[in-house]
């Protein structure tokens, strides 16, 4: 009993790495149909954004944090506005092909910068070290660390979703493109706008990676990024509340079939269960199967 | 496509063969050149059997990289065991049969979801595929197996690959090939003029699953060592690349943009650093200049009738 609390801890702090970065690709997909591969990379690098804060520039955690978000924010805005605006009108296998090329040159880009090496996170300080004992588990004060900035931001993102001009366009847009426009919705600026929270998440998470597993690379971000992609699948591509349930459900399966199982297994047991998804409900756990029109 | 347009077509690949076998024996071609040159045949057998599926038949996959490691795998323990040239041969057969059967099984259920879901789950198989090779005791997990027997030579190489070019654009212009593409047109529209959709879904999934394996053999004949790594995600994305930048639906497309990119990415090898940039930076060049891919959805033989007027109207370039 008390390895499985241990577990479903490990699992909710790894569970809310994957659904911050499910949550931008589910935004994105939401909003212009685009499974935007490039997304991992920012995750990636937000992860060495923060890295760079904390040791040249000797930060702390949280203003690390936001500088990270800061930076992959404005890193998501340019490449959509380089890389994916000029093909809104192209066929969307092309828009795709474009997603994967940019995501190639942000992963070799650098790793020619800084190089391919491993790099390890710098030590925490302070009240970070911390850890607390409830009966036999553990819990770590990173894991609580990473929990909670998970939670205020879901619940920020929440908040501008649901309660500002800017969310409201998100969700028409999302709704119907043309539609929007005809109301006088700037459907561009919406899309820049999509970006820049998804790819500030997926910065935050890539500060909460390397805090939490010390190491990061160029690409760090291929694997993750194909999981929280499936995180955001497995709950229904397009709804933000899909993707969190997803982040959680799928780094807890991780983490147990690890614990309990073989840790080989642990990516095809996490496919596995996607397909059976798929096929069992293809709109995803959240979503609602809406009839084809002929 | 009219049968005259075959002579054109088998002129060019006994130029190619004749081409590359006349340097070969006069040394034009070493070692690393004749290496390129096997991986651009591989790639055309990649690319155009893709092609069949997703450019084609309307069919977004991921997991081509899978079927590929089937027959590389069961070639290279086939080989291993019976180390003779019937050896190879049943082993290139014997995966692409397993990767065919593989596909059917794999499209029966996934090929009823559309678009972007039948690429997730595709993309998923080939990873579970993936796992297990890492995890089997037969494929010697993540080191995978070395040193296997050599077949592959010019003469195989190039048998595989024509053959492969000739039956893929044979079965396009048969009656299946065209319910094929009326499937990627139209679904609902095929399916109510009678096309049984799943069946011929399911019939070019698996026969470019069959393909792939056919690539893959050849590939761990060639080239001594396969590992599971190798058929990662990221082949899966080359071949789409390779699919996409020729233009969905043109398999001479495919062939010109398998060789331009090897070409590319040979020339490039000189440039170690920032050869993946360089490369990156290209491909979305070429995506935001010409998004339809090199040819469209056209083949090299129409742009030479339509220049010497036999084709009366221009096939409109179509979107997927």
């Amino acid at each position: 009993m008390e390895v499985l609390l241990q577990q479903l801890v490990n699992g909710l702090s790894l569970g809310s790495i994957y659904a911050l970065v499910a949550l931008g690709y589910t935004m994105v997909y939401g909003i212009i149909k685009l499974i935007n591969f490039a997304h991992c990379d920012i995750y990636m690098i937000g992860a060495y954004l923060g890295y760079f804060c904390m040791t040249s520039l000797g930060l702390s955690f949280f203003p690390s944090l936001l500088i990270a978000m800061a930076g992959s924010m404005v890193l998501g805005v340019l490449i959509e506005k380089i890389a994916y605006k000029p093909l809104r009108n192209a066929a969307r296998i092309s828009l795709l092909i474009t997603a994967i090329g940019m995501s190639l040159f942000l992963e070799y880009g650098t790793m020619f910068f800084v190089s391919p090496k491993v790099r390890t996170y710098p030590a925490l300080s302070g009240f970070m070290t911390k850890s607390f004992h409830l009966g036999n588990v553990l819990i770590t004060m990173q894991q609580i660390v990473i929990l909670a900035t998970t939670v205020v931001l879901m619940l920020a993102l929440q908040y501008i979703v649901r309660y500002t001009r800017s969310g409201k366009a998100m969700r028409a847009v999302a709704l119907d493109k043309d539609a929007a426009q005809l109301m006088g919705i700037d459907v561009d600026r919406t899309i820049s706008i999509t970006f820049a929270i998804g790819s500030a998440l997926a910065g935050a998470a890539g500060v909460l990676v390397g805090v939490y597993y010390n190491t990061i690379n160029p690409l760090m971000g291929a694997t993750p990024g194909l999981k929280a992609f499936v995180a955001a699948v497995f709950g229904g591509i397009g709804l933000i509340p899909g993707a969190m349930l997803g982040g959680y459900f799928i780094g807890i399966v991780e983490v147990l079939v690890a614990g309990y199982g073989n840790s080989m297994y642990r990516d095809a047991v996490v496919f596995a269960i996607l397909i059976l998804i798929l096929i069992l409900k293809p709109a995803g756990l959240l979503g609602k199967n809406v009839g084809e029109k002929v | 496509m009219k049968n005259r347009k075959l002579l054109p077509l088998l002129l060019a690949l006994l130029a190619a063969y004749a081409g590359v076998w006349a340097m070969m024996s006069t040394g034009v071609i070493n070692d690393y050149s004749f290496a390129v040159i096997v991986t651009i045949c591989i790639n055309i057998i990649l690319a155009t059997s893709l092609n069949l599926v997703t450019g084609f038949t309307g069919q977004f996959s991921l997991g081509h990289a899978g079927f590929m490691s089937i027959g590389a795998y069961t070639c290279a323990i086939i080989t291993k065991s019976n180390p003779t040239l019937p050896g190879f041969f049943l082993g290139v057969f014997a995966g692409a049969a397993l990767a065919a059967l593989v596909g059917i099984l794999v499209g029966l259920p996934t090929l009823r979801l559309r678009g972007d879901y039948l690429a997730i789950a595709t993309l998923g198989m080939s990873e579970i595929i993936r796992v297990i090779f890492l995890n089997l005791k037969i494929t010697n997990g993540a080191a995978g197996l070395s040193f296997l027997p050599q077949f592959v030579d010019w003469n195989y190489l190039f048998f595989f690959t024509a053959a492969t070019i000739l039956l893929l654009r044979n079965f396009i212009n048969s009656s299946p090939g065209r319910a094929c593409i009326s499937v990627r047109e139209d679904e609902i529209a095929a399916e109510s003029m009678g096309v049984n959709t799943t069946k011929y879904k399911v019939a070019a999934f698996s026969m470019g699953a069959f393909f792939a394996g056919v690539a893959g053999a050849l590939y761990a004949s060639y080239f001594y060592f396969i590992k599971p790594d190798l058929f990662n995600f990221n082949k899966s994305i080359d071949i789409l690349v390779i699919v996409v930048l020729g233009g969905m639906g043109s398999l001479s497309g495919s062939v010109i943009s398998a060789i331009l990119l090897q070409l590319i990415t040979a020339w490039l090898a000189s440039f170690p650093e920032i050869r993946m940039v360089l490369y990156a930076a290209m491909l979305v060049a070429i995506m935001l200049f010409r998004p339809q891919g090199l040819l469209g959805s056209t083949e090299v033989g129409d742009l030479f009738a339509r220049r010497f007027g036999r084709l009366g109207t221009r096939k409109s370039e179509r979107e997927v």
